[in-house]
């Protein structure tokens, strides 16, 4: 049975992660240790939060480090919401904070209600559409565009190339990206653990992906 | 896109509704109804603690642990949520989300403090409204038995600011009622704040949903009776625990039985032919994707 190693870094409820990685067949493994990380098979960085705070804790536990040596190894590291955020360059959340740089690009707020005449946060369902890149051989393989996931954010990513972004989503008059990936790394902005049968789907092909 | 949210009120171990001189009527199972609601497609769902005030305390861990191994989407848990130990409590159980009412007005640092300490999405205010004079609204705590004095748009920016990610807002004059949502009202509010605001309290019919939203402005209607009456016959009458008031049950009442005084008014529907419906008018509602893929291209 395969391990999946999600990272608790003190953000977020991660009992749903945990939950759909078992029900999908998978062993699920908290932790917060650099060791059972770099040992892992998979990793997923969950989170829901601030950004600064998010990082504060990775630093603090240590595992800014192990993160970028693990997405160097070639294993599967799937983020999810504001872990996918994390994997960026910076985001302009409460100042200018570093993230791991995984994928170049930045994180910017989305526009207020005012402005942009839809709420933020942005909860709820939403479209996941089709970007210039092919979804066989990807986390979507399977899913249709125009799918749904379920979306909580009031942040959102813009990786520098076109290249790096796999899907997109629209809220309002706006289209941004919702799910990035660079070979093993990919980034989910929506929760696929909270997005029905789709959202297992999308799981279950992160742990399908043949062990390096 | 529209959420639909189907609300369970439970007592005890059984879903209920509150019903005038039948206190709380049984209705069957948690564990029966949200694995429903779940494949028939609800957005997501929201379990409220009906006696949590008597008791003090919200009383649900069993039960949301038990609807968190069933369902893959969010699930809000709310009713005697008073405190961050509270909140924790219940995101541990497996909820996604709390509603907080009485707590949060007594103490509005509850929100900015749940906000920090677990994310914004995580807080939702719930809203107990009473009308008492043209266009105005006073708040309402502890189950609808005390008046606060507290203007419900202003304590609807205040949340929004203090860090709730929503508000749910009912309305208690039409709560229960089966003769829709106060538009108004949630107007009223859904204009006046810069996140999600969730109707609830009302809901009749198919076109009360659908003036929620196009009328109302809401982002997300919340839904009881028209949901629940509409299950009853598909699930096994044996199937809730005797605890309770349960004559309704035993009675076999039919669905469509207008006579019913805790009824009348409702006409019982199905998730898949509400969100059908909603859809015939216009509105942006998440719909089975088995009938997406007759059409759709696998990328």
């Amino acid at each position: 049975m395969k391990t999946v190693v999600i990272v608790d870094y003190g953000l977020g409820n991660l009992a749903s992660v945990v939950r759909a990685v078992q029900r999908l067949g998978s062993r699920a493994l908290l932790s917060s240790d650099p060791l059972e990380l770099l040992n892992a098979d998979r990793v997923i960085l969950p989170g829901v939060g601030a950004f600064a705070i998010a990082m504060k804790n990775l630093n603090h536990l240590g595992l800014v480090e192990p993160l970028k040596e693990f997405a160097a190894s070639g294993r599967p590291l799937l983020g999810v919401c504001l872990g996918m955020q994390l994997f960026m360059d910076e985001s302009v959340e409460g100042g200018a904070h570093p993230g791991l740089g995984l994928i170049n690009g930045r994180v910017e707020r989305l526009q207020e209600f005012r402005e942009s005449g839809v709420k933020v946060p942005h909860i709820g369902w939403s479209n996941v559409d089709a970007a210039q890149r092919d979804w066989n051989g990807s986390i979507l393989r399977g899913m249709n565009i125009g799918d749904h996931l379920y979306f909580v954010h009031s942040y959102y990513v813009i990786p520098e190339q076109d290249a790096d972004i796999l899907a997109t989503t629209r809220y309002g008059n706006n289209r941004y990206c919702s799910v990035i990936n660079r070979k093993n790394v990919t980034g989910c902005q929506a929760h696929p653990e909270k997005s029905g049968e789709v959202g297992l789907g999308l799981i279950r092909n992160f742990l399908n992906i043949p062990t390096v | 896109m529209i959420r639909i949210i189907p609300r369970l009120d439970i007592k005890g171990p059984n879903v209920v509704k509150g019903v005038n001189l039948e206190g709380f009527r049984v209705l069957g199972r948690p564990e029966l109804f949200a694995p429903k609601y779940y494949e028939n497609g609800a957005d997501e769902l929201l379990y409220m603690d009906a006696v949590a005030s008597l008791y003090k305390r919200n009383n649900l861990s069993e039960i949301i642990g038990r609807a968190a191994e069933q369902i893959y989407i969010p699930l809000t848990v709310g009713g005697g949520i008073r405190s961050i130990d509270d909140i924790r409590a219940a995101l541990r159980a497996g909820a996604d989300k709390v509603a907080i009412n009485t707590a949060a007005i007594s103490n509005p640092r509850l929100i900015e403090e749940g906000a920090y300490n677990f994310g914004a999405q995580c807080i939702v205010i719930s809203i107990e409204a009473k009308r008492v004079s043209d266009g105005c609204y006073e708040c309402l705590t502890d189950a609808g038995r005390e008046l606060t004095g507290k203007d419900a748009i202003v304590w609807a920016e205040e949340a929004a600011r203090l860090g709730a990610g929503e508000i749910i807002i009912t309305s208690v004059d039409n709560e229960g009622t089966g003769r829709g949502f106060d538009l108004h009202l949630t107007r009223l509010v859904s204009e006046r704040v810069g996140v999600p605001v969730i109707a609830a309290g009302g809901a009749g019919c198919a076109e009360h949903v659908r003036d929620a939203v196009l009328i109302g402005k809401a982002d997300a209607v919340c839904v009881a009776s028209i949901l629940h009456y509409g299950s009853l016959e598909a699930m096994a009458v044996a199937a809730y625990s005797e605890e309770g008031n349960t004559d309704f049950l035993k009675k076999k009442v039919p669905v469509t039985n207008r006579s019913d005084h805790g009824r009348r008014g409702i006409q019982p529907t199905s998730l898949p032919e509400l969100k059908r419906q909603l859809a015939e008018w216009g509105i942006n509602v998440r719909q089975s994707n088995r009938s997406k893929n007759e059409n759709g291209s696998n990328c």
